[in-house]
């Protein structure tokens, strides 16, 4: 293992003392971007030029770049406008937001701040998972502090500008990771997405022009701006710029998060993990949270983590949920729970998400019982491409490509299901 | 018949539940449903219809709409719940940590399954999914708290705990 950079961006304050604290962001240079930009009123032009030079690319899971979506809300819209973060982290194997709302909750906070500035709303929210007490609380404590000191709220720094920043608390549900099932939420309702277009940069929050990110592209923003986008875009490889986050758990010995540079090789990743538990072989990874397809061991130790590599080998990057498995796990069952979590949170709009997210979980329950049949592979994956595709949101197609992927690597061991009753 | 018991929600409940609506423009009142609903809960243990017409009520929202919201999001309680509801995740990287351990010993240490709660009504055990703490798997979550890197040993002191504050 050469030198790898480890947590320069997100998680620059781990290791710092109360890591979150106003105190800490301060000493590694945190909010100096965030006056800068409020003195000199930065041109929001320059601002979204740097994070595309960066190449940000969205750390939610669809890797849409930053700076363009930025460019699609014009400042001079009138009326109100929004930003909101998206921190419903939900994807099962994604624990990275949570960290970074825990330990450097103020990067967020100016990230979003900057991204009020840019696109000219004068309004945040900040969308938690019902789950997130704890980050919640340092989210609350923070945002204290940053309007203590003038950063957040009317006349940032004595000057005209405004920027209210507010932190919500969901109440459990898959779904509202989906954007726009996530401002549904945030105006009182059920997380039901909506159809798109139009898309939030036009009707958003209360129908008004609204900029949604994930937790990290935001707190990505002012290192991006302090250091500049070619920092940035050279820490990784052409078209993946920067670093990303790997929350990597199942059967390593560390498993945690590790923010390293995109391209570096899953091998590396794996080593910096300790590698598999116990010295066993490596047997399949999801290397994007459980949604993207499942690999092979092997095909893994030959990509390197990056949006472009994964993709190509015919999975995603995604969240960056990586979930290992040694050369013992049983992949049909581990099949049958990820199935069970796509029923458990369809949130029943389009049918053929509600009614085929059941089907394929009681179609696997009948293989892992015994009372399979060979026809039964045929019929899961006819579910699921009829679910492919034809869902107003993504968890139709999240909800199926575990599905087609593991059948499609490891076959065999659903048929021994099957043989074998 | 408990649609004609009602419920009033507390002077504190009310002050919390304003504090949410001051953060949503004025005629947007709706948007602090969610968090008003939690105010209850975290009081009441569950969420009974009088509660959820009592919601309605100070939200000027109509009682239809805050079932909806109650009976979409899974950390409402629907039914009468013990004083602390014991989240368990049993997703994949908690499935591959040996989650079936720790439930098995829940389940024993408690004699209950899920979606039960003890005869003392002190504890309700449910199989949650992810919890975005993969890295700490097997985890939990009660009395707003993860814990993670579970052992039976550990789930035990994390009882022996909650039963002292009883």
């Amino acid at each position: 293992m050469s030198t790898i950079s480890l947590n320069e961006v997100c998680m620059r304050t781990l290791g710092l003392e109360n890591p979150w604290s106003m105190a800490s962001y301060e000493k590694i240079g945190g909010y100096k971007i965030w006056r800068k930009i409020v003195t000199e009123k930065t041109p929001p032009e320059q601002i979204i030029e740097q994070l595309k030079l960066a190449n940000l690319r969205g750390r939610g899971g669809a890797g849409f770049p930053t700076g363009l979506k930025w460019s699609f809300m014009s400042r001079n819209t009138p009326g109100q406008k929004y930003v909101v973060c998206n921190s419903d982290e939900g994807e099962p194997g994604t624990f990275k937001d949570r960290d970074i709302l825990r330990f450097n909750p103020h990067q967020v906070i100016e990230g979003m701040a900057i991204a009020g500035y840019v696109m000219g709303a004068t309004i945040g929210y900040n969308y938690l998972r019902g789950e997130f007490i704890e980050p919640f609380e340092r989210c609350e404590q923070a945002l204290n502090e940053a309007r203590a000191a003038g950063l957040i709220g009317k006349n940032i720094l004595g000057t005209d500008l405004n920027f209210e920043l507010h932190h919500f608390l969901g109440a459990g549900a898959y779904i509202c990771g989906e954007e726009t099932a996530l401002l549904e939420s945030l105006e009182g309702k059920k997380g039901f997405p909506r159809f798109k277009p139009p898309f939030p940069a036009n009707y958003g929050l209360y129908g008004r022009p609204t900029n949604i990110n994930n937790t990290e592209s935001y707190a990505s923003v002012p290192v991006i701006l302090q250091k500049g986008g070619q920092w940035f875009l050279d820490l990784g490889v052409p078209n993946n710029g920067g670093t990303k986050i790997f929350c990597i758990s199942g059967h390593v010995n560390k498993p945690g998060n590790y923010e390293i540079p995109l391209g570096t090789p899953f091998k590396t990743l794996l080593e910096m993990a300790g590698g598999v538990r116990g010295g066993k072989q490596l047997k399949a990874v999801i290397p994007g949270g459980s949604s993207v397809p499942i690999l092979p061991g092997a095909t893994m130790m030959q990509l390197n983590m990056d949006y472009d590599s994964i993709s190509k080998a015919g999975s995603m990057l995604g969240s960056g949920g990586v979930i290992c498995m040694d050369e013992n796990t049983d992949m049909v069952k581990v099949l049958e729970r990820i199935a069970y979590f796509y029923y458990e949170e369809s949130c029943g709009q389009c049918t053929p998400c509600r009614e085929g997210t059941g089907w394929l979980m009681r179609t696997i329950k009948r293989i892992v019982s015994g009372k399979g049949q060979m026809r039964d592979l045929e019929l899961l994956i006819s579910v699921s491409d009829n679910i492919m595709g034809r869902t107003i949101c993504a968890l139709g197609d999240a909800a199926a490509m575990p599905v087609l992927s593991f059948i499609k690597h490891f076959r065999s061991e659903f048929e021994a299901y099957i043989q074998n009753g | 018949m408990e649609q004609l018991i009602t419920f009033e929600l507390t002077p504190k409940m009310r002050l919390d539940i304003d504090a949410w609506v001051n953060k949503f423009p004025p005629e947007k009142k709706s948007s602090a449903v969610i968090a008003a609903l939690t105010i209850v809960q975290n009081q009441e243990n569950w969420l009974s219809l009088a509660m959820m017409n009592a919601v309605a009520d100070y939200l000027h929202m109509p009682q239809s709409a805050v079932y909806e919201v109650a009976t979409f999001y899974s950390m409402y309680n629907l039914e009468p719940t013990g004083q602390y509801r014991i989240d368990v995740c049993t997703n994949v990287s908690c499935m591959l940590c040996g989650c079936d351990t720790i439930v098995a010993h829940l389940k024993e240490r408690l004699n209950i399954g899920f979606g039960e709660t003890t005869k003392d009504g002190r504890f309700t055990l449910k199989e949650v999914e992810c919890l975005a703490a993969c890295g700490g798997a097997p985890a939990l979550q009660v009395d707003g708290q993860y814990h993670e890197h579970l052992t039976p040993e550990k789930v035990d002191a994390i009882l022996a705990r909650l039963e002292a504050k009883a």
